[in-house]
């Protein structure tokens, strides 16, 4: 009992967030500095400051790893977001961006132009966004029936990424001989991402998590069930139609420049809500912070293990994230 | 204040479950729907909280239509506690009633000193002040179900729709939760409509009773008026013998049940 009463308490919320701020910020410096290119975090800040183009240090670090880093964060807090909004306009724990079939429209959109249509490559992440929300407005018109209910919805996401998924999987049977080349879109990784992709995305993220902040009220009234929401005097459907539709683009937006990175989305939400309780107004900030941190700790790792080699970030998070997600699990059900 | 229907009919697809309903509630009156399971008094409570659209007829709230009012402002007269609703783990008893002020407050402001003395009120009168901090999935049934009216108290509504708010109770907080109501009743002459389907409960707390069958109000009157064994045989095919309860308020004992065809013998 005196757990959870710490637990409401503002001290311990304001405490928590103070310690996803400094995780976030941890996984950025980390990113920074970590890599083939050693340089001390004084030796960055003056190599960044004086910009000289010609400096082979200040190419690495502004052109490579600051976008990189960047890039991992943003799109590990959109992610994160994302299903943050899922689970509660589903009320269901298992949702994820990829349950409104953003991740496999996104994905065999991708695919298509890499395989397929390679001479489109450089279309390639306006080409998986649409994707990614083409698949998700259907998802939503095939829930439709006077109204969408959270399972019909959840049903018909996993029916229609199954479908998009064998396509997929045929796609990649008949192009086996340059399946290797994309495998580094279908696991979700940073390798190569620079400026050109961050701009492409940064409004649509930067966006989708401010139109997120605004709904959260309403999303946790949402959370009461849609009778004690509609006697709130909330409009359901539609503010349920915002919710996924801000979710589809956080999604769909960090889908077609990492490609299909799933475990942030549907497990980030569950921790912080583990550690910082459900009412969205903090949980949607709490998810932006820890998973942008866990995307880019992730990706440091990916580029540290195996140097010269690098893993993808979404190997590397489903390898980490699982044990320590299931650490938080078990700790926080015995003390409840 | 007072609450109409007028030939209100509706149903989901081609099915009609309710069938020309006229009724009023007056202003501070207890008004319970009874009736057999499917009779369509759920229904009825969903399509005067707005829930459901009606396909005929209309809701007047002192002589407004209910369904063409802005739904913000509708939640501030009237308050409705479904019979299903969830809630996450970790919600205490304090933020669901602060939920309760959300029709009052206004876009990126939070909770003014009016707020707070509202909830407080609120706590208070349901008697959850000490529970406020716990976790709703901690608490028994009967305090849940006061946290969950308290939240509707908090909307401060002239109104309040209740469906079934007995149900899954024991006998003592089955009569925790009707005091409450009835305490409710007298000190801000609320107007209350509810499902009940205990009818001694319903006939001991409520001012009148109406009963529903087959998409239709088939008698309506104050408790001595509806527990009779004719009446009871007709909405809810059973025999039941009438005893005269504590305060004159009659009591029924079901004996037999008389169901014509169907799979009973």
């Amino acid at each position: 009992m005196n757990w959870s009463r710490i637990r409401t308490g503002r001290a311990w919320r304001g405490g928590v967030l103070f310690l996803l701020v400094l995780f976030a910020c941890v996984a950025f410096l980390a990113g920074m500095r970590c890599g083939s290119l050693e340089l001390s975090f004084g030796g960055i800040l003056s190599t960044l400051w004086k910009g000289s183009a010609e400096d082979v240090n200040y190419q690495i670090l502004w052109n490579i790893r600051l976008p990189r880093v960047l890039l991992g964060g943003l799109v590990g807090a959109a992610l994160a977001i994302s299903g943050a909004i899922l689970q509660g306009v589903m009320r269901n724990p298992l949702a994820a961006p990829g349950i409104i079939g953003v991740s496999a429209g996104g994905g065999l959109a991708g695919i298509l132009i890499l395989l397929v249509l390679p001479q489109f490559s450089a279309l390639l992440i306006p080409a998986a966004f649409c994707g990614a929300l083409a698949t998700a407005v259907c998802v939503y018109l095939l829930a439709w029936k006077r109204g969408v209910n959270p399972v019909r919805l959840i049903l018909s996401g996993v029916a229609v990424a199954s479908m998009l998924g064998a396509v997929s999987s045929t796609v990649l049977i008949l192009n086996a001989e340059k399946v290797a080349g994309i495998l580094d879109f279908t696991v979700g990784s940073l390798s190569a991402r620079s400026w050109e992709q961050l701009h492409l995305v940064k409004w649509y993220l930067f966006g989708g998590a401010a139109a997120a902040m605004a709904l959260s009220r309403k999303l946790n009234i949402l959370t009461l069930g849609d009778e004690i929401a509609a006697g709130l005097g909330i409009h359901v459907e539609r503010v349920r139609f915002l919710l996924l539709a801000v979710s589809a683009l956080l999604a769909a937006a960090a889908v077609s420049v990492v490609g299909m990175l799933g475990f942030v989305g549907l497990i980030a939400p569950h921790m912080v809500r583990l550690i910082l309780g459900s009412d969205y107004r903090l949980l949607i900030p709490g998810c932006a912070l820890f998973g942008a941190g866990m995307v880019m700790a992730c990706d440091t790792v990916g580029r540290m293990v195996m140097e010269p080699m690098e893993l993808p970030v979404g190997v590397i998070m489903a390898l980490l994230g699982p044990p320590f997600f299931l650490y938080l699990l078990r700790r926080g059900r015995s003390e409840t | 204040m007072k609450l109409e229907m007028e030939g209100l009919t509706a149903g989901y697809g081609g099915k009609r479950v309710l069938d020309g309903i006229s009724l009023s509630v007056k202003k501070g009156e207890i008004l319970t729907l009874i009736g057999p399971n499917g009779c369509g008094k759920s229904t009825l409570l969903k399509t005067v909280g707005r829930i459901l659209r009606p396909q005929g007829g209309c809701v007047l709230l002192d002589g407004k239509s209910v369904h063409s009012m802005n739904t913000a402002e509708l939640a501030k007269q009237m308050a409705l506690l479904p019979q299903t609703h969830s809630a996450p783990e970790d919600l205490t008893v304090e933020q669901l009633v602060r939920y309760g002020r959300f029709p009052h407050r206004k876009v990126f402001c939070g909770l003014d000193s009016h707020d707070c003395e509202v909830v407080e009120n609120v706590l208070g009168m349901t008697r959850l002040e000490g529970l406020r901090k716990r976790n709703l999935s901690t608490l028994s049934g009967g305090e849940r179900q006061r946290a969950w009216i308290a939240m509707t108290l908090a909307q401060e509504p002239e109104v309040l729709l209740l469906d079934e708010p007995t149900t899954f109770l024991d006998v003592c907080c089955q009569f925790e939760v009707l005091e409450l109501i009835r305490m409710l009743n007298r000190t801000l002459n609320l107007t209350i409509l509810m499902v009940l389907h205990d009818l001694n409960l319903a006939a001991r707390c409520s001012h009148r009773l109406a009963a529903v069958k087959n998409a239709r109000i088939r008698y309506c009157g104050p408790p001595a008026e509806i527990i009779r064994p004719e009446v009871l045989e007709d909405v809810f095919e059973i025999k039941a013998e009438i005893i005269d309860g504590p305060d004159h308020i009659p009591c029924f004992i079901p004996v037999a049940s008389c169901k014509k065809g169907g799979d009973g013998k």
